[in-house]
């Protein structure tokens, strides 16, 4: 595999927004299908040894993905995807929020609006992301909500996903 | 208010003065002299950061100089280092899965 695949990851403090940039050496299609069918995502979403597990995906736009990241010691952190938009291979549009099992909305942690660009040039094909915070138009209004508590959740759960990984 | 890190980054004109004491440590005169705002606006948002611990005093006769306070500055470069593991780690298990889908191809 090559070892120049550019990736590329910032975050503007700013907007509150992450973008991600990557190449993989894959044609165009076969990179779609990977981020947009359910049993192709699960075998890469979770960092192992965790893993993901799609309980629902109805790929289209107003359709949504529901499934949940799974620790070794069978801890389960649910979330929802709600498509928004859909252009075949090139772009699709997202809404990511924190459920409990049962798809219930949590309202302390805070929901994101992804959007992924698809492109291809030489048989490399380049996948750009952007993930905004929508409850962190600003980090003061972000604490206000409860954000800290959820977000210290979420990086919490990271650094165990991190430990993890290391063993 | 409890105050903290993120709260020091949420505001430009707090991200320009953390950017300017990256070079040293500047009075808060020194400070306000890289704004177009009041004095007083300025000195509100250096209270803030320090409050938020971002910034340190020192005083240097009748002077207080600010100066970045790097350890609290580099909680937030951890979040964003666990962060782009995640995707870090996650794209690498996809080049692997790529691999496969290829290869059941032909």
């Amino acid at each position: 595999m090559k070892n120049s695949l550019l990736f590329d990851f910032t975050i503007d403090k700013s907007t509150n927004t992450v973008f991600v940039t990557r190449e993989f050496e894959a044609d165009q299609s076969l990179v779609w299908d990977a981020f947009t069918k359910q049993e192709i995502l699960d075998q890469w979403w979770a960092p192992k040894p965790w893993t993901s597990k799609t309980r629902h995906m109805n790929f289209e736009t107003g359709g949504r993905r529901v499934y949940a990241m799974c620790s070794p010691a069978g801890e389960e952190f649910w979330s929802v995807q709600k498509y928004t938009a859909i252009s075949p291979k090139e772009n699709f549009k997202q809404i990511s929020l924190f459920t409990d099992k049962d798809e219930n909305v949590n309202s302390d942690m805070p929901g994101s609006e992804w959007n992924l660009d698809f492109s291809e040039a030489e048989g490399i094909t380049t996948v750009s992301i952007s993930i905004k915070h929508k409850t962190l138009a600003t980090l003061e209004q972000m604490i206000k909500m409860g954000f800290k508590e959820g977000f210290t959740m979420t990086l919490n759960y990271l650094d165990q996903l991190l430990t993890d990984l290391k063993k | 208010m409890r105050r903290d890190i993120y709260q020091a980054i949420a505001d430009p004109t707090r991200r320009a003065i953390l950017t300017l004491l990256t070079v040293g440590a500047l009075t808060p005169n020194a400070i306000a002299g890289h704004f177009g705002s009041s004095r007083q606006a300025v000195s509100k948002h250096i209270q803030i950061l320090a409050e938020c611990g971002a910034v340190d005093q020192t005083h240097s006769g009748r002077e207080i100089y600010y100066q970045l306070n790097i350890d609290r500055m580099k909680e937030i470069d951890h979040w964003m280092e666990a962060f782009r593991k995640l995707w870090e780690t996650r794209f690498n298990q996809l080049d692997e899965v790529l691999l496969t889908m290829k290869k059941n191809k032909k």
